[in-house]
């Protein structure tokens, strides 16, 4: 087998491949940060949502708390199933990789939010009771005192999820997207020996999950020993 | 556009969806199993062993967490013949699930270890026990204490991650979704259905494992 | 007519009466001190009067106007006026000494800016944290922080201010620089209601002390009647379970 991956390594390794899996990198990264950026605002909205108290909010706290737990609980593959299914009759000139980036939002809305959540909650009661007394608005206590100490809390988590979703849209290749895992089809059906072209897609994954998860990892160690935690 | 749902041509199918379901389910336990046996000897490994071992394990487990399952499963199943070894889709599906499962296993179960040492030192501070009770009131807490709740979120996430299977014509419960909404042509409905399964079949197992873990080790774990 | 005047306050949490028939006048520049065994509802009162858990039933009198709880805009006129410090975690722990004094008159009243830093210097030394404007609430001692968070309560310039416990999470010898900062504040006429496990210090400062048990006011009285005195059995037992400690 290593002869054929020596012999066709010239007609591998060219400019019109890295091209190819450069752009189908690009599109990894895209659905799963726009996907994650959209499920990052949701989920703050969500979670912000649940700690509200007005009783006239109540079917929309229980809505969210379905919708967290709901999603939570569905794989990504039958998620993105169904919202092609959903999205093409409707819409058929949707793109696929807008499709897919759709499926995104909706999983990282419920992951992140119950994330957020958890970070909300990590602020204690009191800080809210020291704003609300110095009348402070409920939006002026978020944004100026329990954001600011929450984030170091919520980021390091937030990045773990972000890095596994780089993997699970990966998944986004049965729909057609030309993403990473999809161009590592195409090189093997073009041809090319799958220890070459899958072996050059889990480098390519791994070239884009890296640096995150150490980004992650620093985060963790960096924000769990600073001050005013 | 007017869509008419159509569930009962699904419902007719339950049964056939549930057989489904509970491959998901062994899947599941072969990942989770597989993957902590080999788990431990990585994490024993990892803290244990000397630079070569800790390094090879490392490297191990940071590729096999930086890369997808399903990228590493396509590798088993096709370039392994090149290799001469022919993997059917379950096989390929069940030892690629439990290869990456052992990654993340070890990370996890390491943890489990140092607490184990954390847990050393107190015993020796704690005159006047026998061994088992050593192991019963001051080891199993501390493990369980450390370990029962990311070991069962883990499993509830493999029940759901089990469903790529199904990408390799394995008839789990995902799988058979595909099946039905193929000949039924009731798409939306299957998916729907199924994964309605697959929230009760989550709910479920978090339900019983949180039970174990109040019940057996004494541990309050709010699992998934 | 009283500066607070409280008559026939409940207050519940869920299905729980908390205070039952809450009944206190206090005048202006007055200090009242809380007494009462555990759980007997002192920082409820506290709480409830700040509107933070608000009263189910009775009515609050400030300066004779009576405060609707349901009503944002009262609410704030309230808040305006009264001020609390807690037993812990007061200060925001994202801002410095100096931003947590000044942020409410700057961000919230929208006040002058150089005004606002020129009293907020001012309170900051009065309280002695005069060296440490800069300093986050993580860098500072449990005391000192207690001391800034009694400046930023005096930085809007509220007429009355609340202090539930905020010695009892402190080390022994943190307690007196705070108490002193308090007796200090008693001399300019700011009327207080004081929650305090410190008998020596309630003595001493306040004009008049409230015994409370069970959710309800048993006795109020100056402090020699309340501690050498006691009309009532309640306070009796408790003062003397108190004193012999
Ligand atoms: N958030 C809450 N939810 C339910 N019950 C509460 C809550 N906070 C206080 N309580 C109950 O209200 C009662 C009065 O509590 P409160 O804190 O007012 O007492 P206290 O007099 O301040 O006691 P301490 O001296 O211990 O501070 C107690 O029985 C307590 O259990
Ligand atoms: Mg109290």
């Amino acid at each position: 087998m290593f002869e054929r991956i020596i012999e066709e390594a010239p007609r591998f390794f060219t400019y019109y491949n890295l091209m190819f899996v450069l752009g189908a990198m690009w599109r990894t990264l895209l659905m799963t940060l726009v996907g994650c950026s959209i499920g990052f605002t949701v989920g703050l909205g969500l979670a912000v949502l649940r700690r509200t108290s007005a009783a006239w909010l109540r079917p929309a706290r229980y809505a969210a708390i379905l919708y967290v737990e709901t999603f939570r609980r569905i794989p990504f593959l039958v998620v993105l199933f169904i919202v092609l299914y959903f999205i093409q009759p409707i819409y058929s000139g949707a793109s696929l990789l807008a499709i897919a980036t759709v499926a995104v939002c909706l999983m990282s809305t419920a992951f992140l939010s119950e994330i957020i959540r958890a970070g909300l909650e990590s602020v204690p009661r009191q800080q809210m009771e020291s704003a609300e007394v110095l009348n402070f608005h409920p939006g002026q206590t978020l944004a100026w005192v329990i954001l600011p100490q929450a984030w170091k809390v919520i980021l390091p988590p937030a990045v773990a999820f972000v890095v596994m979703f780089v993997k699970d849209t990966s998944l986004a290749s049965q729909l057609g997207v030309v993403e990473l895992t999809y161009a590592g089809k195409i090189l093997v059906n073009k041809g090319f020996s799958p220890l070459l072209g899958f072996g050059a897609i889990l480098a390519a994954y791994f070239i884009l999950s890296y640096p995150l998860s150490r980004l992650g990892a620093h985060l963790e160690t960096r924000l769990g020993t600073s001050r005013n935690t | 556009m007017e869509y008419d749902f159509q569930f009962a041509k699904v419902f007719t199918e339950l049964p056939y969806l549930l057989g489904g379901a509970w491959l998901t389910i062994q899947i599941a336990f072969i990942a989770f199993w597989g993957g902590a046996f080999l788990g431990i000897f990585g994490a024993i490994g990892k803290v244990y062993g000397g630079a070569i071992a800790r390094g090879a394990i490392g490297a191990y487990v940071v590729f096999f967490t930086n890369t997808p399952a399903l990228v590493q499963i396509f590798f088993l199943f096709y370039a392994l013949p090149e290799a001469g070894i022919v993997l059917n889709p379950l096989t390929a599906v069940l030892i690629g699930m439990v290869l990456n499962s052992a990654a993340y296993l070890t990370d996890i179960l390491r943890a489990g270890i140092i607490s184990v040492r954390k847990a050393e030192i107190e015993a020796a501070l704690t005159i006047g026990m026998r061994p088992l009770q050593v192991l019963s009131y001051v080891m199993l807490p501390h493990v369980a204490k450390t370990l029962f709740a990311p070991l069962s979120n883990f499993f509830v996430w493999l029940m759901l991650g089990s469903s790529i299977a199904a990408l390799f014509a394995v008839e789990e419960l995902t799988g058979r979704a595909i099946n039905i909404s193929t000949s039924n042509l009731r798409t939306i409905e299957t998916f729907v259905v199924t994964a309605s399964i697959y929230i009760l079949l989550t709910i479920i197992a978090s339900l019983f494992l949180s039970f174990i873990g109040r019940t057996v080790f004494r541990v309050k774990a709010k699992v998934m | 007519m009283g500066h607070l005047e409280i008559r026939n306050l409940h207050c519940s949490y869920g299905a729980d009466d908390i205070l039952k028939s809450v009944d206190l006048s206090v005048d202006r520049g007055e200090v009242v001190s809380l007494i009462g065994p555990s759980g007997s509802g002192k920082s409820t009162l506290l709480r409830s009067l700040i509107g933070l858990t608000p009263p189910r039933m009775g009515t609050v009198e400030l300066d004779g106007e009576e405060i609707n709880y349901r009503n944002r805009q009262s609410l704030r006129h309230l808040r305006d006026k009264m001020a609390i410090v807690f037993q812990q975690y007061n200060l925001f722990q994202n801002m410095n000494v100096f931003r947590n004094v000044t942020v409410a008159p700057l961000k919230i009243k929208k006040r002058d800016k150089g005004a606002v830093e020129k009293t907020a210097t001012e309170l900051l030394d009065r309280v002695g944290i005069g060296d440490k404007h800069q300093a986050y609430p993580d860098e500072l001692s449990g005391g000192q922080q207690q001391r800034v968070a009694i400046a930023r309560a005096l930085a809007l310039a509220p007429e009355i201010l609340l202090l539930d416990e905020v010695t009892s999470a402190l080390d022994p010898e943190r307690v007196n620089e705070v108490l002193d900062v308090i007796r200090d504040l008693t001399r300019d006429g700011i009327t207080m209601l004081i929650v305090s496990h410190e008998m020596s210090f309630v003595k001493e400062v306040s004009t008049r002390v409230a015994m409370m048990d069970a959710g309800s006011v048993v006795e109020v009285g100056p402090p020699e009647q309340i501690f050498d005195a006691p009309k009532e059995q309640r306070t009796r037992d408790f003062v003397g379970k108190i004193l012999r400690h």
